[in-house]
C-alpha cells in the first residue's frame, strides 16, 4: 500500500515541477524588532504571509524589476520596487500607522526558515467558521485530524489515529489539564478566544513535552502589537439545535505600553435533530470568558492571563442503558430508545464542565539575541457527570472530579548567526480529588501528581537551503493515589500478593490502598528541512516520545453507563513508547500546491482496552473491557491540496487514511478513522464585496479493518435464556455529505466592516452513523443544518 | 519591575504552598444506589408457607456473579399473592430501595417474564393508575412445569407503549436497574 503513496508523491511532484525562478526572504518586524505574526507580502500575484518569527519566502519571482507590498493591520504600508536578478533578502521593518516614517532595509543574503517540525495552521475564517461550534471540530479541517465525538458537542481531535492523552492542548503556552484521558472529555477551551490553532503532528515539538505520541494542538490568543483598539462580535443562528451563539472580543493594542483583550463567549442550544428524529437531551450551554493585560517595555513584557470555560452539556438519553438487554436492544432497533419532542432542557444524563486556567508570564528579550520567558499557571478543572439515577440521587451528580494543577516553566531561546538554542525547564504538581458524596465509587481515584521536565533543542543552518533540528528532553513523573478497592475485584484483578505493598487498611468488604509510580522518561526528535528547489521543500522527522499510563488506564473500575460495559485498569499497565517517522513534501508556490504527508509510527506498549470476560450482576450480564498492552503499527498518509483554478475558482482536497495493527495478536487496531475525503470548490469574486460560494464534499469511507469484539451472551427472553450476540464492533457504513456556504463582507465605515455568511451543512438530510462517533450504537447522527452568521468589525 | 517580579514569585510560592496542605486519602464510598438482593415472596391464597426467590450480589457491579436461592417448588394450579422487594446490603442497615420505587412508582415497572408458568397480574397500580409490580398476583400452571421466571425492573419505562401495562416488556423501553433469573419448579 505503502508503495503506491510514494507512486502518488512521485507523480505529483514530477507533474508540477515547474520553471524554477528567484525567491525573495526575509523578517518582517516592528521597528523595536518584534517579529510580525501573519503581515502580508505581495508581489504581484505571488503572495506569502510571515510566520511567528517574522519570516517569509516568496518563490518564483521572475527577474527583473517588481512592485513589492508588505502589510500587516494598524501599521503603514510598503510599497515599494525592488529589483530581483537572484536569490533576494528584503527586511521589512513597519512603522505603526500614526507615524510617517518609513524604514527599509535591503540586503543581499539568504534566509531560511530553522524550524523543521510542521505546524499546520487553521485561518483565522476556519476559526470563525466554527465560532458556534467547538475547537475538535475546526481541527477537522487539517488532514490527517479526525474527531472522536460523543454526540455532536463533545469533540476530541485524533491526530493520525491517535487522541485523548496522545494529544495533548497547549492554550497559550499551558498544558491543557481537563481531564482529557477520558474518550468523552472534551477540550475544555472557547475557540473564539483563539487568535491562533495549529496542529503539530507528532512529538517533536519537545518544548511542549515529551509525551505527544499522537500530536499536538497549539492554541494562542490574539496578540496585536500596534496602538489601536479594534472589536468583533460574531453572532450565529442554526436551526438544528434551534439555537446559537453570540461571540465578542476587544483588542487594546500597543506597541509599547499596556495592551489588553477580553473576549466572551455565550452560546445557547436546544436539542439536536437527526434527519428522522429528534435527539433528546443533546442540548448544550456555553458561558466563557478570556482576558489578558500585557504590559510591553523596552526589552520585555510581562502579562496576566485568565480563561474561564464552562458549559453544560446534555448527553443522548438514548445512550443511557442500564444492561446489556437495553445494548442488545439499542443495537437491534436502529431507532433511540427515547424519542420526546424537541427541548431547551437539558437533564440527566449531562455533563457540567468548568475550568478556570490563570497565568503569569514574564518575556525579557536580551541584546545578544536570546530571550529568555518565565510562566507560572493555575488550572483549576471540575467535572460533574449526571446519570439517570433514582430518589434522593436525582439531582447528584455520578461523578464529581475536582483537577487542580499548578505548573512553573522557564525558556530560553538563542540564536548564534546558523545556530539556534532553546532550553527550558518545567515543574507542575497535580491533585485530583473525586467527591465521595455522589454515593458511587468513583472512576477516577484522589491523587498526587509531580511532574519535572527539562529540554534542549538546537537548530543549525548548514546551507541556504539545508536545516536540521535535534532535540532532547527528561521527564521525572510522581503519581501516589488514594482507592478503595473492593476485596472481590483487587483479587479477580490477581493483585493479591503482587501489590500488598499498597494496601493502607482493610475496610470490611473493600481494601484502602496508596499506589504508587514514578517514572523516569526521555525523550528524542530529529528533522531536517531541505529546499530541494524554489518549489519544493522536504521535512523529515524522526521521534522518540514516551507516555506515562493515565489514571484511566490505571485505576479504572466499574461499570460504564453510556457503553455498558465493566471498564478495570490495570495497576500493572507501563508506560508507552512511540518511534515515529514522517517526512512532509511541500509544494508552497504557483496555483497548485500542495502538502503530502507519509509516516510510520511504532508504538511499543500501546495501551488499549480489550473485552476479556462477561460477569452478572443484578443487573444482568455486562461484558469486561480491561486495558491492556501491546505493540502497535500505524502508517499513514494525509494529503493535502490546493489549486488556484482561475482568478475566481480553486480546489481543496484533504485526505487521509491510516493503517492500524496490533503486531502482537497480529489484528486491527480498534478505532482507526476510515479512509476520509474532503472535497471543495469555491468561487470568489472580490469585486462583489468579497463574494464567495463554496460546495464541499466530506466523504468517509467504511471501516473494514477492525478488530471483531463482538460477543454472544446469554439473554432472558420471555423467561428462557438465548444465545444473542452482541454487535458492538462492525462498523457503520461509509457517508458521503455535501454542504454548502456563501458570505460577502461591506466596510460601513473606514474601519468598520459587516460579513454575512450563510451556509447549509449536511443538504441532502443523509442519514448516518460516525465509526468514531460513541453515539454510533444508538443514533443516526444530526441532520440538515442551516446556519447564519453575522460579524461585525469594528 | 524588581518588586514585581518578587512579587509574582511570592504568590506562586503562597499558592502553591497552600495546595498541598489538604488531605488525599479516599474517603470510603458504601454504594446507597446498588441493588445487591432481590427477593420475590410467594404466599399462598389459600395460606402455608410462603415460597421466596432471592437473587443477592454482595460485591454489587464486583466480579463475583449473584447467588439465587429458590425457597421450594409452586403447585400445579395454585393462586399466590406476591410481593417483592429490593435491598441494598452493602449498606448497614441494609438500605430499602422498595419505598423509593414505590414513590416513584410512574417512573418504573417491573416484569415477570416466562413462559409456561402460569400467569402473572399486576396488584398495585401509579398516580396514573398504570401497574407498579411491587404486588403481583400470581397462578401457576395447571400442569407440572419447569422454567426460569426473569424478574426485571425497568427505570422511566413507556407505560404508555402497546402491552406494558400488561406486563409485557418488549415496547417498555427505559433502562435496566435489575434483571434477575429464577429457576422455578410447578409440581
Amino acid at each position: 500500500m505503502r508503495f503506491y503513496y510514494i507512486l502518488l508523491s512521485v507523480f505529483m511532484a514530477g507533474t508540477l515541477c515547474a520553471y524554477s525562478q528567484n525567491t525573495i526572504s526575509g523578517n518582517v518586524s516592528t521597528n523595536k524588532n518584534t517579529p510580525l505574526d501573519g503581515a502580508h507580502i505581495h508581489i504581484e500575484q505571488l503572495h506569502a504571509i510571515s510566520s511567528t518569527d517574522g519570516s517569509y519566502e516568496i518563490h518564483n519571482v521572475p527577474s527583473g524589476e517588481h512592485r513589492i507590498v508588505v502589510s500587516y493591520i494598524g501599521f503603514k504600508t510598503i510599497d515599494t520596487l525592488v529589483t530581483v536578478h537572484e536569490r533576494l533578502r528584503f527586511d521589512v521593518k513597519l512603522k505603526p500607522e500614526s507615524t510617517q516614517l518609513q524604514e527599509v532595509v535591503l540586503t543581499e543574503n539568504n534566509a531560511i526558515p530553522k524550524n523543521t517540525i510542521r505546524e499546520e495552521r487553521l485561518k483565522t475564517e476556519t476559526i470563525e467558521k466554527y465560532s458556534n461550534a467547538s475547537l475538535g471540530d475546526a481541527l477537522k479541517e487539517v488532514a490527517g485530524v479526525y474527531s472522536l465525538k460523543t454526540g455532536n458537542t463533545i469533540v476530541k481531535p485524533v491526530i493520525n489515529g491517535l487522541h485523548s492523552s496522545r494529544v495533548p492542548v497547549i492554550s497559550n503556552n499551558v498544558r491543557l489539564e481537563d481531564q482529557q484521558w477520558g474518550t468523552e472529555h472534551a477540550p475544555n477551551l472557547d475557540i473564539n478566544a483563539a487568535g491562533k490553532i495549529s496542529v503539530i503532528k507528532g512529538a517533536n515539538a519537545l518544548q511542549y513535552g515529551g509525551d505527544a505520541i499522537g500530536g499536538l494542538v497549539l492554541v494562542e490568543p490574539v496578540s496585536v502589537l500596534k496602538d489601536t483598539l479594534f472589536g468583533k462580535t460574531i453572532i450565529n443562528a442554526a436551526s438544528n439545535g434551534r439555537g446559537g451563539s453570540i461571540s465578542s472580543s476587544l483588542h487594546k493594542g500597543a506597541e509599547q505600553g499596556w495592551a489588553w483583550n477580553a473576549a466572551g463567549t455565550f452560546k445557547y442550544f436546544g436539542d439536536r435533530q437527526s434527519p428522522d428524529y429528534v435527539l433528546s437531551n443533546t442540548g448544550n450551554r456555553e458561558n466563557n470568558f478570556a482576558g489578558d493585560l500585557k504590559y510591553i517595555g523596552d526589552s520585555y513584557d510581562i502579562s496576566a492571563y485568565y480563561s474561564l470555560y464552562d458549559a453544560e452539556i446534555g448527553i443522548a438519553k438514548a445512550m443511557h442503558i442500564g444492561s446489556i438487554s437495553d445494548l442488545v436492544r439499542a443495537i437491534n432497533s436502529k431507532q433511540p430508545a427515547v424519542i420526546e419532542p424537541f427541548t431547551y432542557d437539558i437533564d440527566a444524563p449531562k455533563q457540567d464542565v468548568v475550568h478556570h486556567l490563570a497565568k503569569m508570564n514574564f518575556n525579557k528579550r536580551f541584546s545578544n539575541n536570546s530571550s529568555l520567558s518565565v510562566q507560572y499557571a493555575f488550572q483549576h478543572n471540575s467535572r460533574k457527570e449526571y446519570d439517570i439515577r433514582r430518589g434522593v440521587y436525582t439531582d447528584k451528580p455520578a461523578l464529581d472530579l475536582t483537577l487542580a494543577t499548578h505548573s512553573a516553566q522557564a525558556d530560553w531561546k538563542k540564536e548564534i548567526e546558523a545556530l539556534t538554542i532553546k532550553t527550558g525547564a518545567s515543574f507542575s504538581t497535580q491533585d485530583n480529588t473525586a467527591n465521595p458524596d455522589t454515593g458511587i465509587r468513583p472512576l477516577i481515584p484522589n491523587y498526587k501528581k509531580t511532574d519535572a521536565g527539562a529540554y534542549g533543542i538546537a537548530s543549525y543552518a548548514f546551507s541556504d537551503s539545508f536545516t536540521g533540528e535535534a532535540g532532547l528532553r527528561y521527564d521525572y513523573s510522581h503519581m501516589l493515589a488514594s482507592k478503595y478497592y473492593q476485596k472481590s475485584r483487587w483479587t479477580s484483578l490477581g493483585y493479591d500478593g503482587v501489590y500488598d505493598k499498597f494496601i493502607v487498611a482493610d475496610a470490611g468488604t473493600q481494601l484502602l490502598t496508596a499506589p504508587e509510580f514514578t517514572f523516569h522518561n526521555i525523550s528524542a526528535s530529529l528533522g531536517i528541512r531541505k529546499h530541494l528547489n524554489s518549489h519544493y521543500q522536504l521535512l523529515a522527522n524522526a521521534g522518540l516520545a514516551m507516555r506515562n499510563p493515565n489514571p484511566s488506564e490505571l485505576f479504572s473500575d466499574g461499570l460504564h453507563h453510556s457503553t455498558g460495559t465493566i471498564e478495570l485498569g490495570n495497576l500493572g499497565i507501563q508506560k508507552e513508547e512511540s518511534y515515529k517517522l514522517s517526512t512532509t513534501l511541500l509544494k508552497t508556490h504557483g496555483t497548485f500546491t500542495f502538502e503530502a504527508t507519509p509516516y510510520l509510527n511504532m508504538i511499543n506498549n500501546f495501551i488499549y482496552q480489550s473485552p476479556t470476560d462477561i460477569e452478572y450482576t443484578t443487573r444482568g450480564a455486562f461484558p469486561v473491557y480491561e486495558y491492556k498492552q501491546t505493540d502497535a503499527l500505524m502508517a499513514g498518509l494525509d494529503l493535502h491540496t490546493n489549486w488556484k483554478i482561475s482568478k475566481h475558482w480553486q480546489h481543496t482536497f484533504s485526505g487521509a487514511y491510516i493503517y492500524g495493527q496490533d503486531i502482537t495478536n497480529d489484528l486491527p487496531l480498534i478505532e482507526m478513522p476510515p479512509l476520509n475525503l474532503v472535497n471543495s470548490i469555491r468561487y470568489n469574486q472580490d469585486n462583489w464585496h468579497n463574494f464567495f460560494a463554496e460546495i464541499r464534499n466530506e466523504s468517509v469511507f467504511t471501516q473494514k479493518r477492525y478488530p471483531n469484539n463482538n460477543f454472544t451472551v446469554q439473554l432472558p427472553v420471555n423467561g428462557e435464556f438465548v444465545d444473542t450476540l452482541v454487535d458492538i464492533s462492525t462498523p457503520p457504513k461509509g457517508y458521503s455529505l455535501f454542504h454548502f456556504s456563501t458570505g460577502m463582507t461591506f466596510k460601513t465605515f473606514a474601519n468598520t466592516g459587516l460579513a454575512i455568511n450563510f451556509s447549509v451543512l449536511n443538504i441532502f438530510n443523509h442519514a448516518y452513523r460516525d465509526y468514531l462517533n460513541r453515539q454510533r450504537l444508538y443514533t443516526d447522527d444530526i441532520g440538515r443544518n442551516f446556519q447564519l452568521q453575522l460579524k461585525f468589525n469594528y | 519591575m524588581k518588586n514585581l517580579r518578587i512579587s509574582a514569585l511570592a504568590l506562586i510560592t503562597i499558592i502553591s504552598f497552600s495546595s498541598c496542605s489538604s488531605d488525599d486519602t479516599a474517603k470510603i464510598v458504601n454504594e446507597e444506589e446498588v441493588i445487591t438482593t432481590v427477593t420475590a415472596t410467594f404466599t399462598p391464597e389459600a395460606g402455608g408457607t410462603p415460597i421466596v426467590l432471592t437473587s443477592r450480589d454482595l460485591d454489587g457491579d464486583g466480579p463475583n456473579a449473584p447467588i439465587v436461592t429458590v425457597s421450594g417448588n409452586f403447585v400445579t394450579g395454585t393462586a399466590y399473592n406476591g410481593t417483592i422487594t429490593f435491598l441494598n446490603e452493602l449498606e448497614t442497615p441494609a438500605g430499602n430501595i422498595t419505598e423509593e420505587i414505590f414513590e416513584e412508582g410512574h417512573e418504573h415497572q417491573i416484569f415477570y417474564s416466562q413462559t409456561g408458568l402460569g400467569t402473572f397480574t399486576y396488584n398495585d397500580t401509579d398516580v396514573n393508575g398504570k401497574p407498579i409490580g411491587l404486588k403481583f398476583k400470581y397462578t401457576a400452571n395447571a400442569n407440572a412445569a419447569t422454567g426460569n421466571l426473569t424478574v426485571t425492573l425497568r427505570h422511566e419505562p413507556n407505560k404508555d407503549a402497546e402491552g406494558v401495562a400488561d406486563g409485557i416488556i418488549t415496547n417498555a423501553g427505559g433502562s435496566t436497574d435489575a434483571e434477575v433469573v429464577f429457576p422455578v419448579t410447578i409440581e
